[in-house]
């Protein structure tokens, strides 16, 4: 799966959680929770659904490293590998 | 005879308007049956009746708007002799009816349940989504058909729906209001509520810094162990805590009524649930101190969907025997509520945030703190209890492990 594709599977599973989102005024480079109000259960059900929805267990641990739409495609690829 | 009559759905929702009935004269009702929907300034309810019997009259007409305690239907009871059931334990809103809770039945969840011996007519699966879309574009759930799974209806049948009856016919008038009347409605029933407990309720505040690095290191091993869908967040287990501190409190935790104080049998967490489009709901997690944590924190996932896809059970909207405010990590340090009547009592979460803090050997190092406040009913209770309360809540959250069960 390239980029393009996780993007996009991102947005819908962030548009599912937050319906109000306009998906093209969202900047990649930037904090994701500055630009949509998602609060931690928001946060915990965008992640659940990329579990979901592409297979990848993503470690509490980890969770911290993925503040950005750009920073969630790159980690997805990289687990995907 | 029985008289079906609209429950209470909670303070701010003391009116309801009929859209849809489930049964016609004549059907077969089962306890626990779901028999009409009806729309609230704040949710559409699934109501559920609470007797078996068997419908002998629709007394209230689809698009009616009545307050609570009116006559809807008429039952005949089984062998003629109406039963009176004696009310849940903890009363719902003003009006203890033989209809004590209703509910609101999940699409899936109402397929899933026993069959009534005669089943009514016409039980549909409808997905809250798509219901709540129906409700948008004016289309008559009735003439969908569905195409999903077992003739569930989608979202999608009612996009086809509307496409169909879009040239003739707009909504019925004054039938189903608005997404914008809807906010204005909302609007109108948090001031009406909030409004009375500030007039009536004389609030005292307490508040307590609760450090929660041991909760949260607790947390992540716990979690570390867990898959995705099974692990907690800290917003469960201060819940949690909330319940357990409460049973030896009684004095926050129940109702009062014409300055009389009845304290409840139960804990059930009110949760403050904030909707996108604005406002706020606060549905009832039931007997949150006896259920283990992990069951919490996915009935706590599931409240708040259920609550922004506006699918609740009408018991959950009015058995909140306390009220629990959560600003999570995107909020402010710390919130004072005001108090949801006829509730006595309401406990606030600020964010968990990284301050200095006071060490045991006199120095000051970083701690994720959180701000829990109080915010009780001085008819009821005193701020000299509300502290200790607060306490206690504190001292239990340094011993998580004590919360799992």
């Amino acid at each position: 799966m390239n980029a393009p594709d996780i993007r996009a599977i991102a947005l819908a599973t962030l548009q599912a959680i937050a319906p109000e989102v306009e998906t093209d005024k969202l900047r990649g480079d930037r904090p994701l929770r500055h630009q949509v109000d998602l609060d931690s259960m928001d946060w915990l059900n965008f992640l659940l659904g990329l579990n979901k929805k592409l297979g990848i267990e993503i470690p509490e641990a980890d969770y911290a490293k993925l503040v950005t739409l750009d920073d969630v495609v790159t980690y997805i690829e990289k687990k995907a590998g | 005879m029985i008289e079906f009559k609209l429950p209470s759905l909670g303070a701010d929702m003391d009116e309801g308007t009929l859209l849809e009935w489930k049964v016609k004269p004549g059907d077969a009702v089962k306890k626990g049956q779901v028999v009409a929907v009806v729309d609230t300034a704040k949710a559409a309810v699934d109501v559920e009746c609470w007797h078996d019997g068997t419908v002998a009259e629709l007394v209230a007409e689809v698009g009616q708007k009545m307050p609570v305690g009116t006559v809807m239907a008429r039952l005949q009871a089984p062998n003629e002799q109406p039963t009176q059931q004696p009310t849940e334990k903890v009363g719902a809103g003003d009006t203890a009816l033989e209809i004590a809770g209703a509910a609101v039945a999940v699409a899936a969840e109402a397929t899933s349940s026993t069959p009534p011996v005669a089943p009514p007519a016409r039980r549909r699966m409808i997905s809250p989504a798509a219901r709540k879309h129906a409700e948008e574009q004016g289309v008559d759930l009735d003439r969908v058909v569905g195409t999903g799974p077992h003739g569930a209806v989608t979202s999608e049948d009612v996009d086809k729906a509307a496409q169909a009856m879009a040239p003739s016919s707009a909504p019925t008038p004054g039938a189903i209001p608005r997404p914008a009347d809807k906010a204005a409605e909302m609007r109108k029933a948090i001031a009406a509520a909030m409004a009375r407990s500030k007039r009536e309720i004389p609030h005292y505040y307490v508040a307590e810094d609760i450090p929660l690095a041991h909760a949260l290191a607790w947390l992540q091993t716990e979690n570390a162990q867990r898959p995705m869908a099974e692990r907690v967040l800290p917003a469960a287990l201060m819940l949690k805590a909330v319940a357990r501190t409460l049973e030896r409190y009684p004095e926050l935790n129940g109702y009062c009524r014409d300055g009389a104080f009845a304290p409840a049998e139960r804990i059930n967490l009110g949760v403050a649930i904030s909707l996108r489009q604005g406002g706020l709901v606060a549905p009832a997690l039931l007997d949150a101190d006896t259920k283990p944590l992990v069951q919490l924190m996915q009935e706590l996932t599931d409240l708040v969907q259920r609550t922004r896809a506006g699918s609740l059970k009408s018991s959950e909207l009015s058995e909140a025997t306390i009220t629990v405010t959560n600003l999570g990590d995107q909020g402010t340090h710390s919130v004072f509520g005001v108090i949801y009547p006829p509730q006595v009592a309401l406990v606030g979460f600020g964010r968990i945030a990284d301050r200095p803090w006071a060490d045991e050997a006199g120095g000051v190092k970083l701690m994720p703190v959180a701000t829990a406040s109080l915010s009780a009913d001085h008819r009821v209770s005193d701020g000299h209890r509300g502290a200790l309360f607060l306490r206690e809540l504190a001292e239990l959250l340094q011993h998580p492990e004590e919360l799992a069960k």
